[in-house]
This record gives structure tokens, C-alpha cells and sequence, in this order.
């Protein structure tokens, strides 16, 4: 039997995504038995991320550092803007370098029955990059469902005046999905194929 | 395409039923509320859709039962056997859980596998009563041809509902969220409009062009709401001019949601709804038995049939005139009745069970 201690750590990273007792109780027996090289490293990296975790003020994905580590990457090109519903959005695109240019995370799509209003998301900071100038194409990634698209055409009307070109992936009605869970060839063929909203 | 093999746990008055059926008729006999019917909507749960009874989760889940329920079927399709299984957990009575050869799926991918139509007593009142259930049955047989139907339409009625929503607020909707929203109702009511059109025009020249036969042949037609030919553009153009009607009546008045399917007896020029009891049956009857042809031709499966109390009102001509036609189709057909007598014309191929106090056994 485990003391109230370890339950707590147990049930902790139980709760985590993909995670669950079982599994939970295995990766706390490993960081029980290797407390210098698995205990210790994870502490250690727990304790800067939390000392050091910000939400970029210019695109909402979450770093250590504001602006992001995105956002200041000189190669990226500054010139292509991609519209995501939630960080996991973005970091989902991101894997393997799929999108060339930089992001905006809205934190959320439109719904009227959920009670989301345009207000709730980052949309006029979108405006306001957008007024600012230096965006030659915005991508809509957002997620194949009803209120992912309602959002794309919601943010499309918004910029309508802005001379950008304003494009969205090519994911269509059978994906239906997320885009987290989308693997990355078909991420990469969303993109590859991305067309003008219709 | 056939269920092969179907068990039933906690469903209705079932507390744990397993079957085996063939491919071709099966044959369902036993008293008055023996569960027959039961069954037939356990089979009706392997299509996207609240069955035949369009009942709620919860109604279905077995009185004085645990609380959830489970459908599972094995399904044999050209391509091999797969696994089906549908149901709810207790502790979400109302959520349908879906599995496709055990991995979780949604509810509309079942249309992709197989094609269910059904005939109920209950549907004999389909011509006499509102639109919905008429659009409803014109769903259905869009479904069976177009799998991408069910989520066009879903989509379509979230939209609307959506959008009647923000139409509700007393501050005023903002425009550009409400155009958003009309931009999907009108990509996915254009969608929904142009499946029916074309499920309707198939249908009915295939009807138009059968022999007056034993069964009454129908006239389809899509009456009420009906799409402007450039039915994209126009619905989202009439959505937004007629957003303050659309507020002042609390729903929306133009779309796809306000068609009616209008049924004519052809050989009497007469509408269905006018017509007996009997050839209401018959015409529907008939429109089914079309439709499963178009559907096996269409799409090489052949779709389940479900005909619930359906040899009961057919006097024996037509009756057997039914069973001549099923076995020569073939595919599979699941029938219901009281007496194993009126099923007597049938061969020795078909599948004979009887439903008697929440159990299912061979024979008949
Ligand atoms: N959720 C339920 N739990 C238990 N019994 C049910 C449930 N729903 C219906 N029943 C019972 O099932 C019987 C009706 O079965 P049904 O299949 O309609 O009979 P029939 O053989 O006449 O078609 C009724 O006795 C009814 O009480
Ligand atoms: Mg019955
Ligand atoms: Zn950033």
C-alpha cells in the first residue's frame, strides 16, 4: 500500500490525457525506483515550466518565452498567417515544420448553443495583426466540424476589407474531425491543397 | 448484405437474446407484444438514426434493467463479415455509442456500411399526418443511396437551429455571425435539397415505368419548400432577407426543412392521402420494393428490408405476390406476424423464428 503522498501523485498524472490508473501507477513506480535519472530530471523541467510559462501575447500558443519561440523564428516566413481553433491546433500543424509561415490561436470557435460569442475568442486581435499589415495570405485551419467551418466563414467576413488572401485546408465532410487527431500526411495534403473559401 | 447474426442485452424485453438468420427471409412469429417488433428496432439501430420507432435511448434501454443497453451484429457484406455494435452505457443513458469491428465510430458512419429500410404499422398514418414524417421517410431513401446525406443534414438542422437561436437574442444577432451561419445552412440545405431531387426523379420514373402490378404503383414528387435551380446562392440569399420574418416567427420559414413529399396513386390520379387504408399500404409497399431495386443497382448491395406486421393487411393474392418478389430480389427481408400461416407460401430457405417472453427460438 502506497501512502497518501504517492496516491496523490498517482492520481495526478492518472487524470492526464491518455493516461489512466494503470498506466499511471507504472510511471510512478519507474520515477520511484530511478529517482536520480527519471524523478529528478522531470522535477527539475515541472519547475521551469511552471516558473516560465506565458501565453504569447502576439499568437496565444503557450512557451516559456512571449513572444513565442514561433513567432521570433527569423525563418519563418511573416507573411503567411494560420487561423487555429486551440494550441493543440497549432502545435499539431507545427509538428514536423507541415506550415512554413506563423499562427493565431482563436481559444475556441463560435457557438451559439454553448454560448462562445465572438467576443469570448481572440478575433479583434486577429483584426488588429491583420490592420497592422504584412500578411499576404491567411489560412483557415479550422476543425472539419459545423462549428469549425461557421467560424472560418464568421472570420472571413471580418477581414473581408483587409488585402489579404484568405484561404482554408482541404479537409472535407468525411474527415469530420479534428485536427489533432489527423496524422500528418493528411495534415500535409490539407495544406498542400488549401483553397479559397467557398 | 445481411445480418447474420444479431444479440440483443437489455434491450426493450430483452434481457439477453442471441439469433442466427440467413441471407435471404426471416421470419419473426409470436403473440401480441411478444417482442417482435422489438427486434425488428434493434436491427433498425445498425443505421444512423433513431430506428423505426424513433424512440429515445432511454426508452429503449430494458425497464427495471441495469440501465444501458447493447446491439451487436455481425454483418455479412461482399467485401467479408464485419462487427456492428451499438448501444448505451448507464452512466450516459442518452449518448449512442457505436462500434465498427471495435473501434468507436459515429453514428452516421453506419450508413457507409449498410442500407436499412423499414415499413411499420405506425407508418400507415404517414399520409394522412404532418410533413416531418413524410420528410422523413424521403430521408431514408436518400440515405440508403447517398450515405453523405445524414451528415449534410445534421449539419443543416445545427446550423438552423443556431442561427434561430441568435435571432432569438434581444440585442440583435450579430450580422456577420448569422451570415456565417447561413453560409452553412445553405451549402448543406442545397446539399440535402439536390439528394432528394435526385432519389425523387430516380425513384419515380423507375415507378412510372413498372407494370400495374399487384402493387399500387406512386407518383413522387417534392411539394412545399422546393430549391431555386441555383439552390446554393438563392437559399442563402432568401436566409438573409429573411432574417426579421425569420425572427418575428421564431424559426426559420425557407429551407429544405419545409419540403413535403407528395404521394399520387397513378393508375386512380388520386393523392395517397385520399386513398384507402389498404392501398396506402400497398403504395408504400410499392415505393420500398423500387427502391431497394435502385439501391441494389445503384450501389451492388441490396438493402435490409424490415416489414413489420406487413403480410397481416395484404389480402393472399398480394401477399403472395409479395413473397414471389422478395425471393426473386433476393436480399435480405425481416417479417413479422402473429401466425405462422401467413407465411405459409414461403420456402424452406428462409429463416423461421419464434418470439415468445423476452426469448427468440428456431422454428416457427
Ligand atoms: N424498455 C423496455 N423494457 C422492457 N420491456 C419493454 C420495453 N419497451 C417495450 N417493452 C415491452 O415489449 C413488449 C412489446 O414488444 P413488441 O416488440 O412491440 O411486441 P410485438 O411482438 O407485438 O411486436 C411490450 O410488452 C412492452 O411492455
Ligand atoms: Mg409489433
Ligand atoms: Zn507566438
Amino acid at each position: 500500500m502506497a501512502s497518501p503522498e504517492i496516491d496523490a501523485l498517482t492520481q495526478a498524472l492518472a487524470r492526464l490525457p491518455g493516461l489512466g490508473p494503470r498506466s499511471a501507477r507504472r510511471a510512478v513506480l519507474h520515477l520511484l525506483k530511478k529517482r536520480e535519472t527519471a524523478l529528478a530530471p522531470l522535477l527539475r523541467a515541472l519547475e521551469t515550466v511552471n516558473a516560465r510559462l506565458v501565453s504569447c501575447h502576439l499568437c496565444g500558443n503557450l512557451d516559456t518565452v512571449d513572444p513565442c519561440a514561433i513567432c521570433t523564428d527569423g525563418r519563418r516566413d511573416a507573411r503567411l498567417l494560420c487561423v487555429v481553433e486551440e494550441v493543440a491546433d497549432l502545435w499539431a500543424l507545427d509538428r514536423s515544420r507541415l506550415f512554413p509561415g506563423r499562427f493565431h490561436v482563436l481559444g475556441g470557435r463560435l457557438s451559439a448553443l454553448e454560448g462562445v460569442r465572438p467576443e469570448d475568442l481572440t478575433i479583434d486581435a486577429l483584426v488588429g495583426r491583420l490592420a497592422a499589415g504584412g500578411i499576404d495570405e491567411v489560412v483557415l485551419a479550422m476543425n472539419a466540424t459545423l462549428e469549425g467551418q461557421t467560424t472560418a466563414h464568421y472570420i472571413a467576413e471580418r477581414i473581408e476589407a483587409y488585402p489579404v488572401r484568405v484561404t482554408q485546408l482541404a479537409h472535407g465532410l468525411p474527415v469530420g474531425g479534428e485536427l489533432d487527431y489527423l496524422d500528418e500526411g493528411t495534415l500535409a495534403q490539407a495544406l498542400r491543397a488549401r483553397r479559397p473559401l467557398g | 448484405m445481411a445480418v447474420t447474426r444479431l444479440r440483443l442485452t437489455d434491450f426493450r424485453s430483452y434481457p439477453d437474446a442471441a439469433i442466427e438468420a440467413g441471407p435471404g427471409l426471416v421470419i419473426l412469429t409470436g403473440e401480441n407484444g411478444a417482442g417482435k417488433t422489438n427486434l425488428l428496432e434493434a436491427v433498425s439501430l445498425l443505421a444512423p438514426g433513431r430506428g423505426l420507432r424513433q424512440a429515445t435511448l432511454s426508452e429503449m434501454a430494458r425497464g427495471h434493467g441495469p440501465g444501458g443497453f447493447a446491439v451487436a451484429a455481425q454483418l455479412a457484406l461482399p467485401a467479408g463479415a464485419i462487427e456492428i455494435g451499438t448501444g448505451t452505457l448507464a452512466t450516459a443513458p442518452e449518448r449512442r455509442q457505436v462500434r465498427i469491428n471495435g473501434a468507436g465510430a459515429a453514428a452516421n458512419a453506419l450508413g457507409e456500411w449498410l442500407a436499412l429500410l423499414w415499413l411499420t404499422p405506425a407508418m400507415d398514418r404517414l399520409f394522412g399526418e404532418g410533413a416531418s414524417g413524410r420528410r422523413r421517410f424521403l430521408d431514408r431513401l436518400v440515405l440508403a443511396l447517398e450515405p453523405g446525406h445524414g451528415q449534410h443534414a445534421a449539419r443543416y438542422e445545427a446550423a438552423m437551429r443556431a442561427r434561430n437561436k441568435l435571432l432569438a437574442e434581444p440585442e440583435g444577432a450579430d450580422p456577420a455571425w448569422l451570415a456565417a451561419l447561413e453560409a452553412g445552412m445553405a451549402e448543406h440545405g442545397a446539399a440535402v435539397a439536390a439528394a432528394r431531387d435526385r432519389t425523387v426523379a430516380a425513384l419515380a420514373a423507375r415507378l412510372a415505368g413498372q407494370p400495374a402490378g399487384p402493387f399500387a404503383r406512386a407518383g413522387l414528387a417534392i411539394e412545399g419548400w422546393r430549391p431555386a435551380p441555383n439552390a446554393h446562392a438563392a437559399l442563402a440569399a432568401d436566409l438573409r432577407a429573411g432574417r426579421g420574418r425569420d425572427a418575428a416567427a421564431g424559426r426559420t420559414l425557407a429551407g429544405p426543412h419545409r419540403s413535403d413529399l407528395a404521394v399520387t396513386h397513378l393508375d386512380k390520379a388520386q393523392a395517397a392521402g385520399r386513398c384507402s387504408t389498404g392501398e396506402q399500404k400497398a403504395l408504400l409497399l410499392g415505393i420500398v420494393l423500387a427502391h431497394a431495386d435502385l439501391v441494389a443497382e445503384a450501389s451492388g448491395r441490396r438493402p435490409i428490408l424490415l416489414l413489420d406486421e406487413v403480410a397481416a393487411h395484404l389480402d393472399p393474392l398480394r401477399r403472395a405476390a409479395l413473397f414471389d418478389r422478395l425471393a426473386a430480389a433476393g436480399g435480405q427481408v425481416w417479417m413479422t406476424g402473429t401466425e405462422a400461416a401467413l407465411f405459409d407460401g414461403i420456402g424452406a430457405k428462409a429463416t423461421r423464428l419464434t418470439v415468445s417472453g423476452g426469448a427468440v427460438m428456431e422454428g416457427g
